[in-house]
């Protein structure tokens, strides 16, 4: 450790005498701006003014990369975007590709959200008793949170495919084998699948940290009293994990929201567009078809930004009452 | 506490209760579930391309035994035939269930055997090309050295600026701080995946269309960073700063000499955080890197895996690879994380 950083204390060593004149020349004030700027600039530069330009990248038309080189057409993307005789149904919008995008991104943050607080929930719980190797199975559980994307979809990818290892074992136990990455049905599963696989022991640490804050005292008196599990389940932990629970939903659901990188490697949102989501509208639309149209994904994006303002909102709110409890 | 009371400790009283149950199955199913894939993964990628081929597949990676036959290697099965005599066989050619085949010694007198009544003589072994090859004949050396780069770089950077500004936002009282702070709060709520169109034209701008450092600037500003460091150097007393100020340190030295270390704990949490973000990042790079030497591992991988989606046994080996980083930060700093995580809720 003090191998590695040694060049990196004598640089601070060397800054000294310079960054000394500067607090001469400019005070207290010169030297706060001196801390702020590399962070603030790069924010600046790469979130802050993207961020402020999106919206004009929206009401522009044309294939230019520049805002210079790009001619004003007003609400035209969003009204190409809302444009439906029925909304329920992709075909009938002028954007159908757009439509099913939403509609496969909302029914797959329904159900995903879901099973993934509920499987969270349950392990939560469970790492909560007093068990045997407590760290180990924390561990397991949390294990493919760390793992990129590309190595999730992979791994589904290779077990899911027709002559896979889920087929050999389903095939061993006397069910039919299914195609799952090549039917939409079982497609759109794997995706919710492989997704709440890849997240849920997160959540579940959040869950556990927030079961660890109950007082024991609570259920050492329920214990007394002989209180069914259940019971002591509904009346003690679940009214005293809200906070947290609701924590854990909107930060789901802001994450599921953007659903990309491990269904768009496993199933590169086939078969058809079956498992296309937001995300991968905006890209393939922005960058990847011929048919390019910056203006429309950035309309596109700040649909979707509306909702997750509208989600992260909800978190900030929520994260500052369970605060001040 | 014998071994066997301390692995059948329970919830209190003797016998199982049904929550004992629920907790052991649904703890041995998450073993499976979640080690078993990624066990299945590094067991798959030591196999040949023809056992991968193969349905049902085998737990453990073997190598088909051959023998040189006519000048070619060809692979040998232990034949059993219709009076229950076995021989060990060469197999010439197959067509459909029938397969011609003929003792390597006297290769000149073939057989016609059915193939249900013969098994591949293999013995254990690691098909060891599968990673050897990427590396030599693909890009897949680039592709690491571009990720190495790109994650510690970025993690350097971030962890330099964050505190810097985590440091002016903590412990000096200044006008404009809680704009700052609105500001970087505001940010949280605008992930990348938002910003790709205007992002893309600004990394144009700047010439760093097909460039590492688009990859690496964007992500370094992280709020999360800055309020990761910000609330623990909170909690540092300022009476440290004012006796420093006393003894004339600079208010550099105050930040590199005093603040940094005391603040280490929180660095080494954002800095797990960062290397792992950093080395997991896809869909930015994706969009920034188009040129093939540029492409950081998770690209490359995923190009890869496009278009050689028959070569399984590449693919395997090089998603194994592209793991093991990440596998080790875990085990060797699994309590940090899972720690950091919890107190932080950072991810």
């Amino acid at each position: 450790m003090k191998l590695a950083t040694a060049p990196l204390a004598a640089a601070a060593r060397l800054l000294d005498p310079a960054l000394r004149a500067l607090q001469r020349t400019t005070g207290e004030r010169g030297m706060i701006a001196f801390f702020l700027l590399p962070n603030m600039a790069i924010f600046g530069i790469f979130v802050l003014f993207p961020m402020l330009t999106n919206f004009a990248y929206s009401v522009t038309g044309g294939n230019a990369l520049f805002l210079a080189d790009r001619s004003f057409v007003g609400a035209q993307h969003y009204a190409r975007l809302v444009d439906c005789q029925n909304h329920l149904d992709p075909m009938t919008c002028r954007d159908d590709k757009f439509w099913t995008a939403v509609w496969n991104t909302a029914r797959f943050v329904l159900l995903q959200v879901t099973l993934m607080t509920a499987a969270a929930m349950i392990t939560a719980l469970i790492l909560n008793r007093s068990l045997p190797g407590r760290s180990f199975w924390r561990a397991v559980f949390f294990f493919p949170v760390l793992l990129s994307p590309v190595v999730v979809g992979l791994i589904w990818r290779w077990i899911l495919q027709r002559q896979g290892l889920l087929n050999w074992a389903m095939d061993s136990l006397g069910f039919d084998t299914v195609n799952w990455l090549t039917e939409r049905t079982s497609a759109f599963a794997a995706a919710v699948g492989v997704s709440v696989w890849a997240h849920m022991g997160f959540y579940a640490l959040i869950l556990l940290a927030g079961l660890q804050a109950i007082p024991k005292d609570l259920y050492e008196a329920a214990e007394m009293d002989g209180t069914r599990p259940t019971r002591v389940f509904l009346r003690i932990t679940l009214p005293l994990l809200l906070p947290n629970l609701l924590v854990v939903i909107v930060l789901a659901l802001i994450r599921a929201v953007q659903i990309f990188d491990e269904v768009y490697v496993l199933t590169g949102g086939g078969p058809g567009t079956s498992t296309l989501f937001l995300t991968q509208y905006i890209y393939e639309i922005g960058f990847a078809s011929l048919l390019r149209n910056p203006g429309l994904a950035a309309a596109a994006s700040i649909l979707m930004g509306a909702v997750l303002v509208l989600l992260t909102l909800a978190q900030l709110g929520l994260a500052r009452r369970a605060e001040r409890k | 506490m014998t071994a066997l009371a301390f692995l059948t400790r329970r919830r209190g009283g003797p016998g199982w209760h049904w929550t004992d149950i629920v907790t052991w199955a649904w703890l041995l199913s998450g073993l499976l579930v979640i080690f078993g894939p990624a066990l299945w993964l590094v067991a798959s990628s030591f196999k040949t391309p023809q056992q991968l081929a193969q349905f049902p597949p085998t737990l453990l990676p073997y190598i088909a035994q051959t023998a040189t036959v006519n000048g070619e290697p060809k692979p040998l099965y232990r034949v059993t035939f219709e009076d229950g005599t076995t021989r060990t066989l060469a197999e010439l050619r197959r067509v459909g269930i029938v397969a011609q085949m003929a003792n390597p010694a006297a290769p000149d007198e073939t057989f016609r055997v059915p193939i249900a009544d013969r098994q591949p003589v293999r013995s254990l072994g690691l098909a060891w090309t599968n990673y050897t090859e990427p590396f030599l004949h693909f890009d897949f050396l680039t592709y690491l050295r571009n990720s190495v780069f790109v994650t510690v770089a970025a993690t350097l950077i971030t962890l330099l600026t964050n505190s810097m500004a985590a440091f002016a936002l903590s412990k000096y009282d200044f006008r404009g701080r809680g704009t700052v702070m609105l500001l970087i709060i505001a940010t949280l709520m605008v992930p990348l995946s938002v910003i790709l169109v205007p992002l893309y034209s600004v990394i144009s701008a700047l010439g760093l269309f097909n460039s590492l450092w688009g990859v690496i600037l964007p992500t370094v500003a992280t709020p999360t960073g800055v309020f990761l460091l910000r609330q623990y150097m909170l909690t540092i007393p300022d009476e440290l700063i004012d006796a420093a100020r006393m003894d004339k340190a600079s208010e550099w030295q105050i930040y590199w000499r005093i603040i940094l270390p005391l603040t280490a704990p929180a660095l080494a949490v954002l800095a797990i955080f960062s290397v792992v973000w950093r080395w997991n990042d896809f869909l930015w790079p994706l969009i920034v890197l188009s040129r093939k030497e540029l492409y950081t591992l998770q690209v490359g991988l995923n190009t890869y895996a496009g278009e050689l989606n028959v070569q399984w046994h590449y693919i395997l080996a090089m998603t194994v690879v592209t793991m093991i980083p990440v596998v080790l930060v875990f085990v060797v700093l699994q309590r940090f994380i899972t720690t950091g995580i919890a107190s932080a809720g950072i991810k």
